[in-house]
C-alpha cells in the first residue's frame, strides 16, 4: 500500500478546515484511507539515524508535524496532497467535482518512428499545461506524484516513465520520439548537470557505478541491453529525455516555468494514459484556468514515414457508467433510494449523477482520476462507502451447510494428539530450506526437489522433500536442553515432491504436496527401540495389523489381543535396502524400511516410511551432540 | 545444653565445621534443635600479603637494593629482587620519593632510616589481631585491600540450643508413604515429616503441542461450528493462473514482482490449465465483459504459466469455486475455509517470515451482501472473544468492496487491525461460470498474529521455525477463547 506523507499544516490549508490527530485519524478510516503515522522530519532523523545527532544537527530537521497517510493501492489520484485533499473536500461536500476541460490544439505534435520504438518501449502520450504557477510546495508535490506513479502504477518504471519539460525551453512545435543507437545519443543530462555532455553508454554507466546516482541505478537494466535506446527529442533534435531513465537538463522546470511538456513513454499504452490523466488532473489546477489541459497529437510513423496510427491525448476521457438502484442496494446490503445515491455519488467523485429508466438505474460520472470504476461494483462500493460501512445492519446469511474437515487433516490432527501423548514435543518449521540440510548433510545426493528462482538467501533454494532437517536443526538449537531423560521432536506437516503427472482442477503444475510423520529421538543411547516402538504405535492406531512373522518372535500381549486392525491392511518391516535414497541418512545395519500392504497396492508391499539410527556424519553436520534415531512416513499411506 | 559458637567448638570436637553446619541443618528441620545466626568478619593474608609480613614490603625490597648498590638499571634492579618485586616496588619508591631516575638507572633518595615499611606494620598489626580491623586507619585497610594484600571473609556459624522436639536419640522420619508400610502396617507408627506446601510439585513430563496448532485446532472448530467446509489446501506450489489471474489480478500488478512472490525455478512452468476456462479468464483481462471494461493490456500465456509459492490460500478457494460453479448439477450454496502455509518473499522482520498461515472463510449463495459479510465476521469474531468491530474501505484486487477488520482487542486493549474481507469481484466469478447473481463474500488473517496475542510471543521467530524455545512449547496453555454462546444471550 503506498504512503503519502504530507505536512499537517499544509494539508489543513488544502483542506480550508483544521482537526484534532484523532477527529483527522476518524475522517480516515470512514473515506478509506489510513492515517499510519504523525512524525516530523526530525522525529524521523533521530528514529534513522544510527549515531546520536548533535544540537545543531537535530536543528537543521523541520519540526513541522506529517501525516503519513496509507493510500489504497488503486487510487492513484490520492497520491499527492491536490489529490487527497480534493476527495476529502468533495467527501465532506465542501467542493464539486471539478470538470475537466481539454482545450484547442495550437498545433503541438509528437511524432513516434513506429518501427524503432516498437523494439523496445513503444508508446507515448503527450500533454501540455499551460500558464501554470508554481510555489515550492507545488514543485515538491509535482516531483513527488511523479515519483508515487513510478513506483507504484509504472512499476519502477518499467511500465511507463514520465518526463516533464520547459516547454519554453525547448523547440515545437513538431516533437519526435524515436529509438537510436546508444553511439548517436550524446546530451547533458538533468543528473549530473556539472559534467557536462554524456553518451548515453557513458552515461548508463556512470549510474550504475556511482554512489552519487545510486537511485537511478535500478532503471538502466530497462533498456541497456537493447541495440536501440528510446529517446524524445525537439524539432532541433534536442534530447528532451532518455526514458526511463533520464530528462535532459536543458528543459529542466524551475519555479519559474510557465509552460509544462508532459510525456509519458511506455511499454502500456492503457497504463500510460492513467499516469498522464492522473498528473494532468492533479496540476491542471493550478493553470491560469483551472483544469484545463492542452492536448498534443501523438502520430506513429513506420519505416516509411507513413502514418499508420495517430490519437489526441490526454484524453481526460469522463465517461458515465451506470448501475441499477437495486443492485447497489443488495450489493451492501442497505435500502436506500436512487435519489439518495445521486446525493452519496457527488461526496465520492461519481458527480453529477443522475436516475434514468423511471428511476431503477443510476448512470454516475466517472472522472478521468478514477481509473479504477471497471464495473457497476465499483459503483456499488462507493455508494456504500458514501453511505458508511459502519451504517451498514449486519445479518448472518441464511445458507445453510453441514461443516466438515479434510480426511487427511483429520487424521494428521488426532495422530498429533497421539503422538504428543507418547511423549514427543512437537515442532513448526520452514517448508523452505538449503539443498544442503535437504540433501548433502542428510548423506544424501542432491536429488529433485522444487527449486526457488529467487532465493533471498541460502534458507531458501529448495521446498523441502523431507521432514527431518527441521527437527534436526531443532535438536542442535536445544543444545542446552536435558537429554540424559531422552529428548523426543515430533512434526506433521508437508513436504513437496517433483511429479508432473499430478493433476488438480484440472491443473498440472509439476509436483504434489505429500503430507508426512517425522519423529526423532535423541538420548545416552540411540534409542533406537523407542522410534521402533512409536512405529508400531502409529500402525496400530491408523487401524494396520503387523504380519504374523514380523511379530512371531515377540512375546503376546494383551495389546495384540485386542488389537482392530482394518482388513487388508497390514505392514512389516525390514532391513532398509543400500542402495535407497535415503540410506545414506542412516548408520550401516540399523534402519528399516516400512513396509505396507493395503487395498490400494493390490497386495504388494509399498516402502511407505524409514527409520534408523542417524549416521554419526549426519549428526556432525547438524552439530548434534548424542546418538539420535528418526522415523519419517508417509501419512497419505495411511488414510 | 548449649554450643555458644559452633565454629571454635568444631575445632574442640575435631569434627569439621561443614559437617556440623549440615548436622544442625537437618537437626532443625525436626525441630531437635533450636539455632541463632552468628557471623564473624575478618581479614585474611593474600600470598603476597604474607610475603610482605615476612619480608617486607616490594618498596623497602627496592630501596634495600639500591642502597646496596648504590645505582642500578631497571634490568639489574629486576636481575637482583625479581621481576614482580621490582615492578611494585620501583613504582611506589618513586611515588613515595624514595628513589629517582638518573639517565637509565635508578639511585636511593633516602637512606633506610629515613623510611619505615607502613605496610609491613599494617599487616603485622592484622595478623596479631588474627584478622580483626578494629582501631586500624579505614584508609590503610583500604589501601591493603587495594594491593590485594588482605581480603574480607565472613564466617557464618550458629549458637545451637535444644529445641521443641529435642529427644536425646534421633528417629528418623518417613518423608513418603511407601509399599512396604503398607505390607507391614508400618505406617501405623512411622512419623511423618512435615510437607512443603510451597514449591512446585514434580514436572508431569510427556510430549506437547505446539502453541500455533493448538490455535489452529481451535479456529478450525469454530469455523467448522458455524457450518464451513475445509479446502484441500495441501498444494503449496501453483500456478500464476491460479494465484493470480483468476483472482483477477492483473499480470503487471506489483504483488507479481519477485520482490514479493517466490517463483519457482524448476518445475518453472504449469504443465496445464482448463483450456476453455483461461480463455475466460484471459478475454476477461484483456477486454473486460459480463459488465466490466477489463484491464485493456496484453494477457500473456507465458505470465500464467510462471510457477510460484501460492501468496495466499485463495489460490485454493478460486478453485474451489470454479468447481462448484461446474460439478454436476450446476452451483449449490456452499461454506468454505482452510487454514494453511502461505509464501511471501518479504524482509523479515519480528513480525514477518516468509511463511506464515493464513486463515480464510468463504461464502457462495445467491445476493448475498456486506451486510451478511458483516454478520459472518462478526459471528467469527465473538467466538475468539472479539466483540467489538469496525470496518474500514480498503483495496484489494479481486475483492469489491473490500473491508479491513478492526476489533478492540480485549488482550491489547486497543483497536488493531485483525483482518481483511471482502466480496469476490464479479470479473473473478463470472468466467468461472457462476451465476449471475451468484455472491461470494469472504474474510481473512493471519494465525500467527491472534496466536503471538494469545500466548504473549513478540518476535514470530519465537513462534514458528526451529529456533523456537521449546520452554515456551511446554508452558503453553489450552487455546481457548472468551466467547460468548448464542443460548446465554
Amino acid at each position: 500500500m503506498p504512503t503519502l506523507a504530507v505536512k499537517k499544516d499544509e494539508l489543513y490549508e488544502h483542506l480550508g478546515r483544521t482537526y484534532t490527530d484523532t477527529e483527522f485519524d476518524e475522517l480516515c478510516f470512514e473515506f478509506g484511507v489510513e492515517l499510519d503515522e504523525i512524525t516530523s522530519d526530525r522525529e524521523e532523523a533521530l528514529k534513522s539515524s544510527t549515531v546520536k545527532l548533535s544540537k545543531s544537527e537535530i536543528a537543521k530537521y523541520s519540526e513541522d508535524v506529517i501525516y503519513k497517510i496509507d493510500v489504497p493501492a488503486n487510487r492513484y489520484d490520492l497520491l499527492c496532497i491536490e489529490g487527497l485533499s480534493r476527495a476529502i473536500k468533495i467527501f465532506l461536500k465542501d467542493m464539486d467535482s471539478p470538470t475537466f476541460r481539454v482545450k484547442e490544439s495550437t498545433g503541438i505534435t509528437m511524432t513516434v518512428t513506429k518501427s524503432n520504438t516498437d523494439t523496445i518501449r513503444p508508446f507515448v502520450v503527450c500533454a501540455i499545461l499551460r500558464d501554470i504557477t508554481f510555489t515550492p510546495e507545488r514543485y515538491n508535490s509535482f516531483i513527488d506524484l511523479q515519483d508515487q506513479l513510478h513506483r507504484n502504477l509504472c512499476r519502477q518504471r518499467t511500465l511507463v516513465a514520465i518526463g516533464t519539460h520547459d516547454l519554453d525551453s525547448i523547440e515545437g512545435p513538431n516533437f519526435k520520439y524515436d529509438a537510436r543507437s546508444p553511439s548517436g545519443i550524446n546530451f547533458v543530462p538533468l543528473t549530473p548537470d556539472d559534467k557536462g555532455s554524456f553518451s548515453a553508454k557513458d552515461l548508463l554507466h556512470f549510474y550504475e557505478t556511482d554512489p552519487a546516482a545510486k537511485h537511478l541505478k535500478p532503471y538502466v537494466p530497462i533498456i541497456k541491453d537493447s541495440p536501440l535506446y528510446p529517446v524524445v527529442l525537439d524539432a532541433n533534435e534536442t534530447i528532451m529525455s532518455l526514458p526511463p531513465i533520464i530528462n535532459g537538463s536543458k528543459s529542466k522546470i524551475t519555479l519559474d516555468t510557465k509552460n509544462v511538456f508532459i510525456e509519458c513513454t511506455a511499454t502500456d499504452l492503457t497504463k500510460a494514459n492513467i499516469v498522464l490523466d492522473t498528473v494532468v488532473s492533479m496540476f491542471s489546477e493550478y493553470c491560469a484556468e483551472p483544469y484545463t489541459v492542452e492536448p498534443v497529437t501523438v502520430e506513429y510513423q513506420d519505416a516509411n514515414q507513413t502514418v499508420v496510427d495517430s490519437y489526441v491525448t490526454p484524453r481526460m476521457y469522463t465517461r458515465r457508467e451506470k448501475a441499477t438502484v437495486e443492485y447497489c442496494n443488495s450489493m451492501n446490503g442497505i435500502n436506500l433510494t436512487g435519489e439518495e445515491m445521486v446525493t452519496l455519488c457527488n461526496k465520492v467523485q461519481l458527480g453529477p449523477a443522475q436516475l434514468c429508466d423511471n428511476g431503477t438505474v443510476l448512470e454516475v460520472t466517472v472522472p478521468p482520476t478514477r481509473s479504477d470504476i471497471l464495473h457497476a461494483v465499483d459503483i456499488a462500493e462507493d455508494i456504500g462507502i458514501a453511505f458508511g460501512y459502519n451504517n451498514i445492519v449486519k445479518r448472518v446469511p441464511q445458507t445453510c451447510t453441514v461443516g466438515g474437515e479434510q480426511p487427511l487433516n483429520k487424521l494428521g490432527d488426532l495422530l498429533r494428539d497421539e503422538i504428543g501423548r507418547a511423549g514427543y514435543i512437537e515442532v513448526l518449521t520452514h517448508g523452505l530450506c538449503s539443498i544442503r540440510d535437504n540433501f548433502t548433510a542428510l548423506g544424501r545426493s542432491v536429488g529433485p526437489a522444487v527449486s526457488l528462482s529467487n532465493p533471498i538467501n541460502v534458507e531458501y533454494q529448495v521446498v523441502r522433500t523431507t521432514l527431518l532437517p527441521g527437527l534436526l536443526k531443532t535438536l542442535q538449537h536445544n543444545k542446552s536442553a536435558s537429554f540424559t531423560q531422552g529428548f523426543k521432536l515430533f512434526e506433521i506437516s508437508d513436504v513437496v515432491l517433483p511429479d508432473d503427472k499430478w493433476e488438480v482442477t484440472d491443473t498440472i503444475v509439476g509436483c504434489k504436496n505429500s503430507r508426512r510423520i517425522c519423529a526423532v529421538y535423541a538420548g545416552p543411547t540411540s534409542g533406537f527401540e523407542i522410534i521402533h516402538g512409536l512405529v508400531d504405535r502409529i500402525m496400530a492406531l491408523c487401524e494396520v495389523a503387523p504380519e504374523a512373522e514380523y511379530i512371531a518372535n515377540s512375546a503376546k500381549s494383551k495389546e495384540e489381543e485386542y488389537r482392530v486392525s482394518k482388513d487388508g491392511w497390514t505392514y512389516t518391516i525390514a532391513e532398509l535396502d543400500s542402495t535407497d535414497t535415503v540410506a545414506g541418512t542412516y548408520f550401516p545395519g540399523r534402519a528399516a524400511s516400512i513396509l505396507l500392504t493395503s487395498p490400494n497396492s493390490n497386495g504388494e508391499r509399498i516402502q511407505i516410511g524409514t527409520f534408523g539410527i542417524l549416521h554419526p556424519d549426519v549428526l556432525k553436520n547438524f552439530a548434534i551432540q548424542y546418538p539420535s534415531s528418526c522415523m519419517e512416513i508417509d501419512l497419505e499411506a495411511l488414510l | 545444653a548449649t554450643i555458644e559458637d559452633t565454629f571454635p567448638w568444631s575445632d574442640e570436637v575435631k569434627i569439621d565445621h561443614k559437617s556440623i553446619v549440615g548436622a544442625v541443618k537437618s537437626l532443625l528441620v525436626d525441630e531437635y534443635v533450636a539455632s541463632s545466626d552468628l557471623s564473624a568478619s575478618f581479614f585474611t593474608l593474600s600470598k603476597e600479603g604474607e610475603g610482605i609480613l615476612a619480608n617486607g614490603s616490594q618498596e623497602i625490597l627496592v630501596l634495600q637494593a639500591l642502597i646496596e648498590a648504590g645505582k642500578l638499571s631497571i634490568k639489574d634492579l629486576q636481575q637482583k629482587v625479581g621481576k614482580d618485586v621490582s615492578k611494585i616496588g620501583m613504582g611506589n619508591c618513586m611515588k613515595n620519593k624514595w628513589a629517582k631516575k638518573d639517565g637509565g638507572d635508578l639511585v636511593p633518595v633516602k637512606t633506610m632510616d629515613e623510611v619505615t615499611d607502613d605496610v609491613q606494620a599494617a599487616l603485622k598489626t592484622l595478623s596479631d589481631a588474627d584478622g580483626a580491623a578494629n582501631g586500624m586507619d579505614d584508609k590503610v585497610v583500604t589501601g591493603l585491600k587495594k594491593r590485594k594484600l588482605i581480603s574480607q571473609v565472613t564466617r557464618k556459624s550458629f549458637k545451637v540450643t535444644r529445641g521443641p522436639q529435642y529427644a536425646p536419640t534421633r528417629v528418623k522420619k518417613a518423608a513418603d508413604l511407601t509399599k512396604e508400610m503398607l505390607d507391614s502396617g508400618a505406617w501405623k507408627t512411622t512419623p511423618f515429616k512435615p510437607y512443603n506446601f510451597t514449591t512446585l510439585g514434580e514436572k508431569v513430563g510427556g510430549g506437547y503441542l505446539h502453541p500455533l496448532l493448538k490455535v489452529r485446532a481451535e479456529f478450525r472448530q469454530i469455523l467448522m461450528e458455524m457450518g464451513f467446509n475445509e479446502m484441500p489446501t495441501n498444494k503449496w506450489v501453483e500456478s500464476s493462473f491460479w494465484n493470480f489471474d483468476t483472482l483477477f489480478q492483473p499480470q503487471s500488478h506489483p504483488a507479481r514482482d519477485a520482490h514479493d512472490t517466490f517463483f519457482i525455478k524448476e518445475p518453472a512452468s504449469t504443465v496445464s490449465v482448463p483450456e476453455e476456462y483461461y480463455e475466460r479468464v484471459k478475454k476477461m483481462h484483456e477486454v473486460g465483459g459480463d459488465g466490466s471494461i477489463g484491464y485493456r493490456y496484453d494477457f500473456k500465456r507465458e505470465e500464467a504459466f510462471k510457477n510460484l509459492l501460492r501468496t495466499h490460500t485463495t489460490a485454493v478457494s478460486s478453485q474451489m469455486l470454479y468447481k462448484l460453479a461446474n460439478q454436476e448439477g450446476g452451483f449449490t450454496p456452499q461454506k468454505y475455509f482452510s487454514i494453511d502455509r502461505v509464501f511471501r518473499n518479504e524482509t523479515m522482520d519480528a513480525t514477518h517470515l516468509c511463511e506464515f498461515h493464513q486463515v480464510e472463510g468463504l461464502v457462495a449463495d445467491y445476493d448475498l451482501s456486506l451486510g451478511d459479510l458483516i454478520g459472518t465476521i462478526e459471528t467469527f469474531f465473538k467466538k475468539i472473544g472479539i466483540t467489538q468491530l469496525r470496518f474500514k474501505p480498503a483495496f484489494n484486487p479481486y475483492t469489491e468492496p473490500s473491508m479491513e477488520i478492526f476489533g478492540y482487542h480485549p488482550d491489547l486493549k486497543k483497536w488493531t487491525e485483525i483482518g481483511n474481507s471482502g466480496m469476490f469481484r464479479p470479473e473473478m466469478l463470472r468466467p468461472m461460470g457462476l451465476p449471475e447473481n451468484v455472491r461470494v463474500i469472504a474474510w481473512g488473517l493471519s494465525l500467527e498474529r491472534p496466536t503471538m496475542i494469545k500466548y504473549r510471543i513478540n518476535n514470530i521467530r519465537d513462534l514458528f521455525g526451529h529456533k523456537v524455545e521449546l520452554a515456551r512449547t511446554r508452558t503453553a496453555p489450552v487455546c481457548r477463547f472468551d466467547s460468548v454462546l448464542e443460548s446465554d444471550q
